[in-house]
């Protein structure tokens, strides 16, 4: 997002910019060519970013808006103009609410597991192993595969009847878990795709923090006779705020539009309903595949799109909120 | 240093994705064509054959997902001027959704194949002006495939002319199959048969208009047909157990076949051989395959290759089409896979087809079996623009009760009915 956490100051507000403009109200003002090149110079470094979110991002979020407000078929293109017809139909619809619900389901049991084992991975790497960069070039591994592959493996690994993991269940003695019968089931199964996937990442995020901790602080607790458990909670996490908000508000946004696993898992080879029978683990990113790529309806599919765009805004100020609140809590504490 | 490396290995990756259209003039100045099927059709031996004839052109070969990757993948770019192969697959049930587009699909019509093909075949594929946008491949009539093994340990008979007569012979009907279904898991601990997803698509494609009147727009299913074999598929397999509670191509599906006591049935059409034999593996030994069908003939599948009006050599791509759809190619399939059944009059009347047998199925003589199928089928079901939606949230509420086990049968269909009336 687009403030400036500085770990050195602990303040969360933008500090003012420094004044880089033509000096004004002397006698004469006169443009320089060196004057416009202060001006217009910062403009046109940053200018690239903008046009390509203009071409990729802005235009294509409009027109979906645009196509959101007619009738439109996957291929038949544009129809009749409906107004909000979509997406009233949209909010009506149980199925988009069961959505919405599964997303922040998967996002809970994926979020807060993963976050803890990263944070848990990173203080091992911390500590100075032996074999550093192996270690953590490991750790990174899961990264490197492709969701879909990995979705693939994972779905085998779930099987309802045949899976690995019903089998060392049943061998250890307990009940066999119908993998996509039910939602909470299939949100595990999603979550443990995810997490296999992100948390590496997420930890080495982490662990770039911790490494930037100064270690006097750490000497200096020690001295004062703290554990290495004590350490951890009252040196490590007080100065890991920013990444953590970092990590959290990248983690949310990726979690709020989880696709691959969710489309691969009980996966039919290409082949059956998107997101289980009954839409158990039918995220929203899912069902908005499926309205518009199985239904053809591409008109209720931008509608799904906006509302979850919406639905991402409203997390992100939340986030945002949070973030700020705790990043200035940071300061006062300090 | 490594960010300029990755920055040029992206943009390196981004021309490459854009350069993959459906045809492209490479360096050497030949024509490059590409053929996409849902699956391995085992079109490359073929394939060689024909770039052998055609020196100018090389053909790429792309068999990847299932039929509703493909469906979904034609959705998205059959109204966009890129983004598919030359010769692209089309899957009976959704080739009336296509129809509707026409003008995105080159016309084949050619006087010189008129009567390659069965007449109800062709017929699917034409529109009401007279425009062809598929070959025929192949079609799909349906046999009982049987453990053996299965079947004897159970006290059923188990060589299959008695299976055949045992299950009703020419008036075999679904209550009889039931019937011995309930005889069968009785002595058994497997079940009767894989999916009920298997039993209801044999079922439904037995009725003329399922889901749709003659005109193309949806039936109110409650009531219906439809729900009397929704309810009938779902007492038996879900209810008394008959079937084994699998979701058809999902993994467990596939691994069910390397089990010794899974189920004892496959519905299978004569494409499903194949399937049977893959999954099982090649050494597995007690499939059989019966020639009865319940129900009087039926008919599950059967595919098209059409040539979408982006591909920027139509010409070639239609003969290539037609080649790979002429009865020369498809007896060779079929002589080579142990029987089967082409869609083209000449490969299903020749000689050469009604003495194969399949060895893997006990040397169960498929070729006439498949022929003595394919003239048992009575009924060719209306599929339009709206089958395949409505098919597959039918689909969704069998595999809810008998799959996931979540729902009971009323509370199924009632969802079935709502999701239906919130389709568009």
């Amino acid at each position: 997002m687009t403030t400036t956490h500085d770990p050195a100051t602990g303040t969360g507000a933008a500090a003012p910019a420094p004044e880089r403009r033509h000096p004004r109200g002397g006698p004469r003002r006169r443009v320089t060519t060196a004057g416009l090149d202060l001006r217009v110079s910062p403009y046109l470094y940053i200018a690239p970013f903008f046009i390509l979110f203009l071409l990729f991002g802005l235009a294509p979020m409009l027109y979906t808006g645009w196509v959101a407000l007619h009738e439109w078929h996957t291929i038949g293109g544009q129809g009749d103009f409906v107004g909000l017809a979509n997406f009233t139909a949209v909010l009506g619809q149980g199925m988009f609410w069961k959505s919405v619900f599964n997303t922040l389901s998967i996002f809970v049991f994926t979020a807060v597991p993963q976050l803890i084992a990263a944070m848990f991975i990173a203080a091992v790497l911390d500590a100075n192993l032996r074999a550093g960069t192996f270690w953590r070039m490991a750790v990174l591994l899961p990264y490197v595969a492709a969701p879909v592959a990995v979705a693939i493996i994972f779905s085998n690994l779930f099987g309802n009847q045949f899976g690995l993991v019903n089998n060392l269940l049943a061998t250890v003695g307990l009940p066999e878990v119908q993998w996509t019968g039910s939602s909470t089931a299939s949100h595990i199964a999603i979550s443990t795709m995810v997490s296999f996937r992100w948390t590496g990442y997420n930890a080495l995020i982490l662990l770039a923090g911790m490494q930037a901790i100064p270690r006097d602080l750490y000497e200096a607790a020690s001295i004062d006779g703290a554990t290495r458990v004590r350490r951890f909670f009252s040196v490590t996490i007080p100065m890991l705020r920013p990444t953590l908000i970092f990590v959290i508000i990248t983690t949310t946004i990726g979690n709020l539009q989880i696709f691959d696993e969710a489309r691969m898992f009980g996966g039919a080879g290409g082949n059956g309903p998107v997101g289980g029978a009954d839409g158990q683990w039918k995220t929203i990113t899912l069902y908005l595949w499926e309205v518009g790529w199985r239904q053809a309806n591409l008109g209720r599919s931008a509608a799904i799109a906006w509302l979850l765009l919406l639905l991402i805004v409203l997390i992100g100020l939340v986030n945002f909120l949070i973030a700020r609140k705790i990043a200035s809590e940071n300061g006062v504490k300090r | 240093m490594l960010n300029r490396t990755a920055a040029a290995v992206a943009a390196a990756l981004v021309l490459a994705s854009c350069s993959t259209d459906g045809s492209k003039s490479p360096a050497d100045g030949k024509i490059v064509l590409e053929v996409a099927t849902f699956g391995d059709w085992g079109y490359a031996p073929y394939i060689e054959q024909w770039e052998a004839e055609h020196p100018n052109v090389t053909v790429e070969y792309e068999t990847s997902g299932g039929g509703d990757d493909q469906r979904e993948k034609l959705l998205n770019f059959v109204g966009q001027d890129s983004g598919l192969a030359c010769v692209e697959a089309l899957e009976v049930d959704w080739l009336g959704e296509f129809k509707q587009f026409s003008d995105r699909f080159v016309d084949l019509s050619d006087p010189g194949l008129k009567d390659r093909w069965f007449d109800w075949k062709s017929d699917m594929a034409t529109t009401k002006d007279g425009k062809l946008i598929g070959y025929g491949t192949d079609i799909g009539p349906q046999a009982v495939a049987y453990r053996a093994d299965l079947f004897k340990a159970a006290g059923l008979p188990s060589d299959r002319e008695t299976v055949a007569q045992y299950l009703g012979g020419d008036n075999a009907t679904w209550q009889r199959f039931y019937e011995v279904g309930a005889e069968f898991t009785a002595k058994s601990d497997a079940a009767w048969f894989e999916s009920v997803q298997g039993a209801y698509t044999a079922m439904v494609n037995q009725v003329e208009h399922a889901y749709e009147n003659a005109d193309g727009t949806r039936k109110d299913l409650a009531g219906s047909e439809v729900e009397r074999i929704f309810r009938t598929v779902l007492q038996h397999g879900a209810e008394q157990q008959q079937s084994a509670g699998l979701t058809q191509w999902s993994s467990d599906w596939n691994a069910s076949f390397k089990r010794n006591d899974t189920f004892a049935v496959v519905l299978a059409p004569s494409w499903m051989a194949g399937t049977i034999k893959s999954n099982s593996g090649e050494g597995f030994v007690g499939w059989d395959i019966a020639n009865v069908f319940p129900g009087g003939g039926g008919n599950w599948g059967g595919s098209y290759l059409s040539v979408p009006v982006q591909c920027e050599h139509p010409e070639e791509a239609k003969d290539l089409a037609a080649y790979l759809t002429s009865a020369e190619v498809t007896l060779d399939q079929a002589v080579k896979s142990g029987g089967g059944t082409p869609s083209q009059v000449e490969a299903m009347n020749s000689p050469k087809l009604l003495p194969l047998t399949n060895p893997f199925f006990d040397n169960a003589p498929t070729g006439q079996i498949w022929a003595d199928r394919a003239a048992a089928v009575k009924v060719v079901p209306f599929k339009g623009p709206n089958y395949k939606k409505v098919h597959d949230v039918v689909v969704a509420g069998l595999n809810r009760v008998d799959v996931d086990k979540s729902q009971s049968i009323d509370q199924s269909w009632a969802q079935v009915l709502s999701e239906l009336k919130s389709l568009n």
